[in-house]
């Protein structure tokens, strides 16, 4: 018998569709506008994803460990404003670590209520996209917030300078995913996050303390979020107070993009930020090829539903059975 | 009998999967009024044979046949439609649903308007119902009903179709004994109507009590069928494994060392009461007891699982306080737990991640797992364990039970326990892995491990304990030495103040 006699498209579909819907995307991309693979077009992409993808580092530890996190972009909201403010107040020096320390806090306060207090990831994070949301227009007041001297300041550096010739939100876009991926892939506290997330029942049989793994992961989200806000406030010098909002989904939807799954124990840092850059990618072809770009809030929420469904095909090998 | 058209019969199925024949030119028929057992090892393709007639896979080969109709089997519920039901294991009910609800779900009785005749479903429920003779009505809430009796409730929903064949698998997991006889009363009712009993157990004495032919499958083989009348334990082992089975009581008697754990006087609410007991160095002792006892329980205690609300613990000599399976880890109390895929393992982790989780923070080298370190601590066990594998990368999801739960008893003894507490060691393994580690549990006693054993199979406590604990009820009733305990003694013990019921 020949195997290849009968190809089963659904089957290969399901394994492989993110990748086949990827390399359609970008024969198509290119056939409609040339400019689209050129050097400057795929380094604008990537610099603009940059920000995106700090976040979405974070993120792949809460998913990986079986929890969510839609706070992050109302966190980053509220990063980007409060180093823009005390910018201002007590300058760039004092004001980075004491933003750090507020958006850690956060995290800390999220990560005690879902490891310690086991609430529910999504209920808790959910109402903490909102209460952060508040937190910030109390803060600003509900006025945009800018910095006075924009020329003088070595702030900039974050988010508009070059380091050997590469844009620094890439660089540490870079520098934070190879650290971070390789405590995921290669520390005792990465093994217990795929431990947890995988069974957190059998994890805690095995003497893994649970809440502590998930509270750091929630810690290390908050961390990636303030990099994000910090590379936003540099990049801008000034934000509104919504800068961050709606992030949270596009978030997530490079996670499981990159192929983490939504129940936890699986993923990679490595696939996250392919997942980054595919969608950087689908957003900027779009507009490329001259679509409005509030088109592209509808095209990302087909995208994460296309991933879902897909990451569901590819556990049971076909696009559509009786069973789940 | 054999001039009877089969209710059922499937034909030269063949079923591949990538890199592997699962189901090789299987072939067998069940008789109407015929309780057909179907048995196999682990892994021999009873479960996907089983997966082929409900129509979730489809063969690449042969065919089904129902009442001499061949018939594609497309899914479960048109499966059903055509007189095939099956009783799973897992039970899949509603629970927040009535009786009625849930035998009716998807087909309610409506009257006008599309709103529900609920009369008329309580009425043919109750009707059902009767006929199984069951203690509960229509309305009650399923959530509410035991086990055994919800699964009565999928019985009952069996009945609502005509059916040809039912497929039972492992139905008696999780019954007690008297639950089981009104299976079986409900069996051979089924029987007496003209209805093909597929019986999927591991279970050799139910085997033998209820069906009237038996066949074997092993590595995806049909290997023979069998007249129950005709054969023995022995011969269908050796169809099942190509081997024969050691089913012997332990009469091993070595020297004892210390006392390695010590209990006095521990309760924890009304879990279990006033419960003292010694285990040595070297010593296995049993647990045993009806599901419910107490057993479980006390091993959760002792693991950290659970705070005891009275009594002492005692490693070694010294008093000890567990508060969490890690420290229980830390001060050597290890525990094989009941549940392998919910407590034991992270199915969708490799064999040696699974194995080295316990200590996977002392395993560094730098800041970094040593994973050198790591792939020689699973060669080791997987040789010492005779772990079947690939290699370390395989998911543990896709071993069988047998190989399985040895990577989670490889993955304690790696830790070097003082007392290890062993739950349940070979619930759903076939008989060919399950007396590897009887084996197994011996050998570490006479290495001088401490050992319980929790189990709800006789011959299993009886095969591998020094000294067997009974248990009723949440309180300890004899503890037997391996000499002076009979079946008859120990059943006694663990029925309480009921002994006559029991017998």
């Amino acid at each position: 018998m020949d195997r290849f006699s009968k190809f089963d498209l659904g089957g290969f579909l399901a394994r492989q569709g993110i990748l086949v819907a990827f390399a359609l995307f970008l024969v198509g991309f290119t056939i409609a506008n040339e400019r689209f693979l050129a050097p400057d077009n795929v380094m604008g992409v990537i610099r603009s994803s940059a920000i995106l993808g700090v976040m979405a580092l974070g993120v792949t530890f809460v998913v990986i460990s079986g929890n969510l996190d839609l706070s992050v972009g109302s966190m980053m909201s509220f990063s980007t404003i409060v180093v823009l403010d005390l910018h201002d107040k007590i300058g760039p020096t004092l004001a980075i670590p004491s933003m750090y320390a507020m958006v850690l806090c956060l995290g800390a306060f999220i990560g005690f209520l879902v490891g310690y207090l086991k609430l529910n990831s999504l209920i808790v994070t959910l109402g903490m996209l909102s209460a952060i949301h508040g937190l910030t227009l109390t803060y600003s007041g509900g006025k945009n917030m800018d910095i006075a001297d924009k020329e003088g300041t070595w702030f900039s550096f974050f988010g508009q300078s070059d380091v050997l010739g590469i844009p620094v939100p890439i660089l540490m876009f870079a520098l934070l995913a190879s650290l971070l991926g390789i405590i995921l892939a290669k520390t005792p506290f990465g093994r217990k996050v795929y431990a947890v997330g995988g069974n957190g029942t059998a994890a805690t049989f095995s003497g893994i303390r649970r809440a502590r793994v998930v509270f750091t992961c929630y810690i290390l989200s908050a961390l990636c979020v303030a990099t994000a806000g910090l590379l936003q406030a540099s990049r801008s010098l000034g934000s509104q107070n919504t800068v961050g909002q709606g992030l949270e989904l596009e978030v997530l939807a490079a996670v499981i993009l990159g192929g983490a799954s939504l129940l936890g124990g699986s993923g990679t840092i490595f696939k996250t930020v392919i997942g980054v850059l595919i969608l950087g990618f689908i957003q900027n072809g779009l507009l490329l090829v001259g679509l409005q770009f509030y088109v592209q809030y509808v095209v990302t929420w087909i995208i994460i539903i296309l991933a879902v469904w897909l990451d569901i095909a590819a556990k049971r090998g076909k696009l559509w059975s009786p069973i789940a | 009998m054999t001039d009877q058209t089969p209710a059922l019969r499937l034909e030269g199925i063949v079923k591949t999967f990538p890199g592997v024949r699962a189901l090789d030119n299987v072939s067998f028929s069940v008789l109407p009024g015929e309780v057909h057992a179907l048995m196999g090892e682990n892994g021999a393709g009873k479960s996907t044979l089983m997966k082929v007639l409900g129509g979730i896979y489809q063969p690449d080969e042969g065919q089904i046949v129902v009442s001499e109709q061949p018939t594609v089997m497309t899914s479960p519920l048109q499966a059903k439609s055509k007189g095939i039901v099956f009783i799973h294991q897992e039970l899949s009910l509603a629970e927040e649903l009535t009786v009625a609800e849930n035998i009716y779900l998807g087909e309610l009785p409506k009257k006008a308007f599309g709103l529900v005749d609920w009369q008329k479903l309580y009425a043919q429920t109750n009707v059902i119902l009767e006929k199984l003779k069951v203690g509960f009505d229509a309305k009650t809430r399923v959530g509410d009903l035991s086990i055994a009796n919800q699964q009565m409730v999928e019985i009952a929903r069996a009945l609502t179709v005509e059916a040809k064949a039912v497929i039972f698998d492992e139905p008696t997991a999780s019954l007690t004994d008297a639950e089981k006889v009104v299976l079986f009363d409900v069996i051979s009712d089924l029987q007496a109507h003209g209805v093909g009993i597929i019986y999927i157990s591991h279970r050799m004495e139910e085997i033998f009590k209820i069906t009237d032919r038996i066949s074997v499958l092993r590595d995806g083989q049909y290997r023979g069928t069998l007249k129950t009348a005709e054969t023995n334990e022995d011969e269908v082992t050796q169809l099942m494994i190509g081997r024969k089975l050691d089913l012997s009581r332990n009469e091993t008697h070595h020297d004892l060392g210390a006392v390695a754990l010590e209990v006095r006087d521990l309760s924890c609410g009304k879990l279990f009461r006033n419960i003292s007991f010694e285990v040595r160095k070297g010593e296995v002792v049993g647990f045993y007891g009806l599901v419910g006892a107490g057993r479980t329980e006390i091993a959760e205690t002792l693991f950290g699982l659970r705070e005891p609300t009275g009594g002492d613990i005692l490693l070694n000599g010294e008093k000890v306080h567990v508060s969490s399976p890690a420290d229980a880890i830390e001060k050597g109390i290890s525990l094989v737990p009941e549940d392998r895929k919910g407590q034991g393992l992270v199915l969708g982790m490799n064999c040696r991640d699974n194995m080295t989780l316990p200590q996977v923070s002392d395993l560094k080298a730098g800041p970094f797992v040593a994973e050198g370190a790591e792939i020689a601590i699973f060669d080791q066990y997987r040789d010492r364990l005779d772990i079947r594998t690939p290699g370390w990368k395989q998911l543990v999801g896709n071993l069988s039970g047998g190989n399985q739960q040895k990577i989670v008893i490889g993955k304690w003894l790696s830790m070097h326990p003082d007392v290890l507490i062993v739950d349940e060691p070979t619930r759903g393994i076939d008989v060919g892995s399950k007396s590897e580690i009887h084996n197994l549990i011996r050998e570490l006693a006479s290495q001088g491990y401490a050992v319980i054993v929790i189990s709800s199979e006789m011959p299993e406590v009886l095969r591998v304990s020094d000294r067997i604990v009974a248990m009723y009820s949440g309180e300890i009733i004899r503890t037997f030495t391996s000499q002076e305990v009979t079946e008859d003694n120990l059943i006694q013990a663990i029925s309480g103040i009921n002994p006559e019921k029991a017998a």
